[in-house]
């Protein structure tokens, strides 16, 4: 299921299709995770993956528009790598420990720990939970580190161009002088399909998303 | 036996190279975008595979005595999720900011911006804003 969902995607123009296909292929993932056991990882996959990203991939596309235009390269150099790097990868496979044996190397240093100690080090029944929270709890701050940075990048980006909108200046007259009157039709580079009322209409829209990620 | 032990793993990476191939034969940002994302997610169901053990049961604590599985993949994936939408956020993002300077998404027609401008570059040209600012 995952692998035809995947396969679609590649052929697929219409990226309104894509992004609500890219929804169901992280769906059915959290749906895979769920039979590994991974109960956790499934409601956030489920949530954030088939949530939040397909939320942020909508709300860009009401911002630049849902056609792909037909590549003009060929597309079999791409092929070749990705078959290349796919069969170097299934040859380093060769050597890794088979699923599910529990004498796997990844289930034999802190991981029984965990499962032994956290009910009476931390007192929480969920494992998954104890161990994100205290034991590893440096890694979830660094994790806020990077959505925070993330955060401040994209309202960087996404800031400034409200601005720009609101005072009707192009990209080069802003360079130029910031608290120039610029009103008025100007020249912008490329402007052909650019909709400056429309995507003003949009933006807000798109930036409540960034916030929600 | 051999053979299926590694089934998880050939999965993965036959996704994981789906993921590949959009992010680098399509012309379109977006999609390249959501590429991205589908090799991310390979990446999830790799480590969360390998922390599998048959037989095995969600790891929180029960009465009992079973067999969990193990959480710590389970715990470096939520991470690796939440981090997946954040850069994913910026990429969209950048995206719009190229869409707001080119009028487009388009790979190729960027390209052919990029030489318009570098054969007529002395009748000064406005493009150069984003590079400023970048």
């Amino acid at each position: 299921m995952l692998a035809i969902t995947a396969l679609a995607l590649v052929r697929l123009r219409n990226l309104f299709a894509v992004a609500m296909l890219a929804g169901i292929y992280s769906l059915l993932s959290a749906g895979l995770f769920t039979t590994l056991d991974a109960v956790d990882v499934a409601f956030t996959e489920a949530a954030v993956g088939a949530g939040i990203s397909t939320i942020l991939v909508l709300g860009t596309l009401a911002l630049v528009g849902h056609e792909q235009k037909k590549a003009r390269r060929s597309s079999v150099i791409p092929l070749v790598v990705v078959v290349l790097t796919g069969s170097i990868l299934v040859y380093g496979t060769l050597d890794m420990p088979p699923y599910g044996d529990p004498a796997n190397p990844a289930h034999h240093h802190v991981a029984p720990h965990y499962l032994e100690e956290s009910e009476h080090e931390i007192g929480i029944p969920n494992v998954v939970t104890s161990v994100l929270a205290s034991y590893r709890g440096y890694d979830t701050l660094g994790e806020t580190t990077v959505i925070f940075t993330a955060m401040v990048g994209v309202l960087l980006l996404m800031g400034g161009l409200r601005k720009r909108e609101n005072s009707g200046e192009t990209d080069a007259e802003t360079r130029e002088s910031e608290d120039a009157s610029g009103s008025g039709p100007v020249p912008t580079h490329g402007g052909s399909g650019t909709d400056p009322p429309k995507a003003d209409g949009k933006k807000t829209h798109g930036e409540g998303d960034a916030h929600g990620g | 036996m051999n053979v299926m032990g590694l089934m998880n793993y050939w999965a993965f990476i036959f996704l994981m190279m789906v993921g590949f191939y959009i992010l680098i034969s399509q012309g379109n940002l977006v999609k390249k975008i959501v590429g991205l994302n589908v090799f991310q997610t390979s990446v999830f169901i790799l480590y969360i595979s390998m922390g599998k053990i048959r037989g095995g049961t969600a790891p929180i604590l029960t009465e009992g005595d079973p067999i969990y599985s193990n959480p710590l993949p389970h715990v470096l994936i939520l991470t690796a999720i939440v981090v997946g939408v954040a850069t994913t956020a910026l990429g969209l993002s950048l995206v719009v900011r190229i869409h707001e300077a080119y009028g487009t998404v388009e790979e190729d027609d960027i390209h052919d911006l990029d030489l318009a401008v570098a054969g007529g570059e002395d009748q000064s040209f406005p493009v150069s804003g984003m590079d400023a600012r970048a």
